[in-house]
């Protein structure tokens, strides 16, 4: 059984079909890369795993999405614990402004976590998990906008790794970041690998095929093909992902 | 010259002169308020103006204190009672409700403003004061219902500003924190008005200088006793209710005296205004940062 399983899994917006039918299997402890053109239904799809598109009005899905065997869309899904087990990352590095300490613990707060020493020890061993103990330890108070780019994305990150998900979303992670910061951020993702299963949105191929041992190709809201990365890059099956990783198309 | 440019120039000169107009008919207000209210106070010294008990302008006595302190109670008074309901509104509107709910009722609100003081008033005199009397005894006439009517006219004022403070948020703190599996209340009470807060307090300190600024509603249910209350339910009287109560007759040292009040007044106000520019002066910078 695979961690997470789509089974003909349509999103309309309205009347617009923005997700066609998408079957997939990603497996526990690996990174997945989506990559394919904007607008093509990746970060929707992104969306379906935590629920997210739910915030939006006139979403309508169909199909079926199981995260660890269940179906996160029966009615007695308990939102707000898949959000706990399912983290999302954004495009743009998004902390709230408030001091680093209240981001981290942020979630541990929410979820009803009060024991001070617990607290502290999250506190410490979340910002170590993404090195960022040892630059801020002493700014603990600081407001996290005063941060770089690169240290508030790992920030988003230390506050989702506070709650131990066991998955993390991760919607173009590296795009307001410059090629040093990305190259940190993707160092960071082999090594949360180990613990959290992360599925990453992005439409840079070369970042797929660096960081990802999985690939899926999407296409106006299809998925085109999905498979081993060093498959997928060297040798794909259908035409469609060959003209896109060939930079013909897209 | 061609033309053009004389006309260019022109143009010019009417706008920066209209411009000009406005600021200098504060600066006008300014001088002459300072120049009517100030030699008194130097001449009797500042101390009796300002911790002076007795206002007998009759016998050339003008403590103010009893009104300053009145006018301090009633305003704390407004915002105990109004800040709380416009900050509850205003993360409704923006947080629980429907846009189609928040587009007929953010216009209502914003009427609120649109009623003259003399109405609240009335209302206050006709349907509060009897009530504080018969409920809680005294003459009704008191801080409390000065505080009451108070507290519903700086509603418009908090909840419209604390709405675009709280709707200026970046939508990707609300979304951050609904994934994190945040419920919407905790979403609003740890996130967003903690982010929206310098905007959130200049709204209240306008509301704050509004609770200070006004008379007419404040004469007809405040009481108007120069003296300073000892409870909720006695009867005060305000700096701006003094100089709208007794200009019309004084002449000499009390319409001098009067000035002074309008002072004082005046440095209070712009106090309070210059806290909420820094304030939301503040919460600019945090946004680009």
């Amino acid at each position: 059984m695979s961690l997470i399983e789509t089974e003909g899994l349509s999103l309309f917006y309205g009347n617009f079909q923005a997700l066609k039918t998408i079957s997939l299997n990603i497996e526990s402890c690996r990174i997945t890369a989506l990559i394919g053109p904007s607008g093509c239904g990746k970060s929707t799809f992104l969306r379906c795993l935590n629920r997210m598109n739910d915030l939006i009005d006139g979403v309508r899905i169909t199909g079926r999405v199981a995260i660890g065997g269940r179906d996160i869309y029966r009615r007695e899904t308990d939102l707000l614990d898949l959000r706990r087990r399912v983290g999302m990352v954004f495009q743009r590095p998004n902390p709230f402004p408030l001091s680093v300490e209240d981001n981290v613990l942020f979630g541990l707060k929410v979820h009803g976590q009060t024991d001070r020493k617990i607290l502290e020890e999250k506190l410490q061993r979340s910002l170590e998990a993404v090195h960022l103990w040892d630059e801020l330890k002493d700014r603990l108070k600081t407001n996290a906008l005063e941060l770089t780019g690169e240290q508030q994305q790992r920030l988003c990150i230390a506050r989702l790794a506070a709650l131990e998900p066991e998955i993390l979303l991760m919607d173009e992670p590296c795009s307001a970041l410059d090629p040093i910061a990305t190259e940190k951020i993707e160092a960071l993702m082999f090594e949360l690998r180990k613990r959290f299963t992360i599925v990453i949105v992005t439409h840079n191929m070369q970042q797929a095929a660096r960081v990802s041992e999985e690939t899926g190709y999407f296409l106006l809201g299809e998925l085109i093909e999905f498979g081993e990365t060093s498959r997928i890059f060297s040798a794909p099956r259908d035409q469609r992902t060959e003209d896109y990783i060939t930079g013909r198309y897209g | 010259m061609t033309g053009l440019d004389r006309k260019e120039n022109f143009i010019r000169a009417v706008l920066l002169l209209t411009a000009f107009s406005a600021v200098s008919v504060l600066a006008v207000i300014t001088v002459f308020i300072f120049a009517e209210g100030t030699p008194i106070m130097f001449r009797r010294g500042v101390g009796g103006f300002l911790f002076g008990l007795n206002w007998y302008p009759g016998e050339g006595r003008f403590g103010l204190l009893p009104m300053i302190v009145g006018s301090l109670e009633v305003t704390l008074g407004a915002l105990l009672i109004g800040v709380p309901f416009a900050l509850a509104c205003a993360v409704v509107l923006t947080e629980f409700s429907s846009p189609r709910l928040r587009n007929i009722l953010k216009p209502v609100i914003e009427l609120l403003a649109g009623i003259p003081s003399v109405v609240y008033g009335f209302i206050g005199v006709v349907v509060l004061v009897p009530f504080i009397r018969e409920t809680f005894g005294g003459p009704g006439f008191s801080v409390l219902a000065a505080s009451i009517v108070l507290g519903i006219m700086i509603l418009p004022t908090v909840i419209s500003i604390s709405i675009d403070a709280l709707q200026a948020l970046p939508p990707s703190y609300r979304e951050g924190a609904l994934a994190m599996g945040a419920t919407r209340w905790q979403t609003v009470r740890m996130v967003l008005l903690p982010s929206a807060r310098s905007g959130i307090v200049a709204s209240i300190i306008l509301g704050m200088g509004r609770a200070v600024g006004e008379t007419m509603a404040v004469i007809m249910i405040a009481g108007n006793a120069a003296a300073v209350p000892r409870t909720p339910l006695d009867p005060v009287r305000t700096l701006t209710s003094n100089i709208a109560l007794e200009m019309s007759y004084a002449s000499g040292e009390h319409r001098e005296a009067l000035f002074a009040t309008g002072v004082i007044l005046f440095v209070i106000i712009m106090v309070l205004n210059t806290l909420a520019n820094a304030s939301s002066s503040r919460r600019a910078r945090g946004k680009r940062g």
